[in-house]
């Protein structure tokens, strides 16, 4: 990402303040997090003290781990956005090759109803939902949790979009040698997408390893708890006031995407644009 | 293109994300007014028909009206912040500013934290006495305050998260709209004699319109959906001054287990969004194009 245009230059004492004011706000910005790694990596005598030369410690990690089964946590959350990324991309794919390559009566009002669910996100129909996953008998599955996500609407019209940019040449290219619906989409569609399911993964992978409202209803055991729920779990009830051992574990629950942002920051950055423009 | 495949190949194809859309996006959404209508169903007392008693009970809570009325807030400060916000670090990270890599870094890292841990992390910064809040105020020598046990600030506290944890995230669009923008723009603006601020207000901000109406909807559908750190800071107190629609809904489909309440609750959730979708035909269609 490059700077575009510099005709508009401020003058320097303007430019000076903008300066100012730009780090200013990214100082405040960093601030809470910064504060949370402090406390988290200083014994608890330290938490609120800031000195130069304060033991640095990786205990409340050891303790904060101990004291949940956050072992079993991280393995939900793992399972639960893998399967939901793996569901949304192969029923995504074949939504979105419908509606950008065939001409079908009813194709509009199928693309109507599916993007409906960008408004009306299953986040909001909790109560309805529950009932059906009790009637289903999944009440307390890794399953409940991920199903009312399987079918994206932002996954099939994200995918959509880019496969009607796909030229026709090189379908009918592979056609002429003869090669069936699906094979044109593995052939020819998919590779040609990489980047999107790429773009699409981490924008739904952190969605997923975040989402808190949804799974704290569904869910009511060690075994199917994700994260977010066993920190909220965790900190809410037995801790008491322990500062120390509830940021380590917030930073623990997190790290797993922070570190991933650190270190392709740049392809995060350009998977949310890529995701967000349309 | 001429067929290649049997007329029910697309129908095939679009089937297993129908089936799931339908089950829980269409279905739910239609089951959720029909139960409005009805009553809980108690031990020995099963649903029955009570017409509009469910909407009837809604106008007379004085929680619901709290909720709604917060939940108007929420939006009203939310939205414009933090796109006003987003709009100046795009611009700022865009420019030649020094260490704007960090920058945009400080920016966008809350984005990729959970609510829940923000939360976490927000409640020890407001803590009375120990937070850094605190500490600062202390410093400054202003008087001690709890931020989240005030029902005169415990809402504000919980918007100043809602912004910190969603401006980053739409300046992620402001950036990609602003790199797409020709310089030749401002080198014809420039010609033409316009100053800064005219070019700002004049080029910049118009062209930025598309973008702005995409996070203006975004930010409009998280005011209704972004209540996780609820939970953690307020539980929508002191004295419901914090409770927001959503969290409501959760308490009373989920502490007290009134479900036919909570199906009226959520009919103006979706009404609500209803009207946001309503607004993005309106006007966000003219510039998208999904074709």
């Amino acid at each position: 990402m490059t700077p575009t245009t510099h005709v508009f230059r401020p003058a320097p004492a303007s430019r000076a303040l903008e300066t100012v004011a730009a780090w200013l706000l990214g100082l405040l910005w960093i601030l809470p997090l910064a504060y949370a790694v402090w406390t988290a990596f200083h014994p608890s005598a330290f938490s609120t003290r800031f000195e130069p030369g304060a033991p640095l410690t990786l205990q409340n990690f050891v303790n904060a781990w101990k004291a949940a089964p956050f072992a079993r946590y991280f393995l939900n959350t793992t399972l639960l956005v893998t399967m939901i990324i793996a569901a949304q991309i192969v029923l995504g794919t074949l939504a979105a090759y419908a509606l950008a390559r065939f001409e079908f009566r009813g194709r509009e009002l199928v693309f109507g109803l599916i993007l409906l669910q960008l408004m009306v996100m299953p986040d909001v129909l909790i109560v309805e939902n529950y009932s059906t996953m009790n009637t289903l008998g999944l009440r307390d599955t890794l399953l409940a949790i991920g199903l009312p996500y399987f079918a994206s609407a932002f996954g099939i019209f994200l995918l959509r979009q880019t496969f009607k940019t796909v030229p026709k040449e090189l379908v009918d290219a592979a056609r002429v040698e003869g090669a069936s619906a699906l094979q044109v989409l593995m052939k020819v569609y998919v590779p040609l997408a990489k980047p999107v399911y790429l773009a699409y993964a981490l924008v739904s992978v952190s969605y997923h390893w975040n989402n808190f409202l949804w799974p704290l209803i569904v869910t009511n055991s060690v075994e199917t708890r994700p994260l977010t729920v066993g920190l909220q779990v965790f900190s809410s009830t037995d801790q008491g006031v322990d500062w120390s051992i509830i940021t380590a574990a917030t930073l623990m629950t997190s790290a797993p995407l922070l570190v991933g942002f650190l270190l392709f920051q740049r392809q995060f950055v350009q998977s949310f644009m890529r995701a967000g423009i349309r | 293109m001429k067929r290649f495949a049997p007329a029910v190949t697309p129908w095939l194809l679009l089937l297993p994300a129908l089936t799931l859309l339908v089950a829980f996006t269409h279905w739910p959404a239609l089951a959720t007014v029909v139960d409005s209508v009805f009553s809980t169903a108690k031990k020995g007392r099963p649903s029955h028909f009570t017409g509009l008693d469910n909407y009837r009970s809604m106008v007379e809570d004085d929680v619901f009206w709290q909720a709604l009325w917060n939940n108007a807030i929420y939006a009203v400060a939310t939205v414009p912040l933090s796109i006003a916000l987003a709009i100046a670090m795009a611009l700022w990270v865009n420019s030649r500013i020094p260490g704007r890599g960090l920058l945009r870094l400080a920016y966008f890292t809350p984005t990729v934290l959970p609510m829940i841990a923000v939360a976490n992390i927000w409640l020890f910064f407001y803590t009375p006495q120990y937070g850094l809040l605190e500490q600062a105020t202390q410093w400054l020598g202003w008087p001690s305050h709890n931020w989240l046990g005030d029902k005169h600030t415990a809402l504000g506290a919980i918007i100043v998260v809602a912004v910190w944890k969603e401006a980053g995230f739409f300046m992620i669009f402001y950036l990609a709209a602003l790199q797409q923008i020709p310089p030749s723009l401002a080198e014809a603006a420039a010609l033409e004699g316009a100053s800064r601020s005219q070019y700002f207000r004049r080029v910049l901000f118009p062209l930025l319109m598309p973008t702005t109406l995409f996070v203006l909807i975004n930010a409009l559908i998280n005011s209704v959906r972004m209540v996780d750190h609820l939970f953690v800071m307020t539980r929508g107190g002191p004295d419901n001054a914090s409770t927001l629609l959503l969290y409501y809904i959760y308490q009373v489909g989920f502490s007290f287990w009134d479900t036919g309440y909570a199906a009226a609750l959520t009919v103006v959730v979706l009404a609500a969004l209803g009207i946001v979708a309503f607004l993005q035909l309106r006007f966000l269609d003219r510039r998208t194009h999904y074709q």
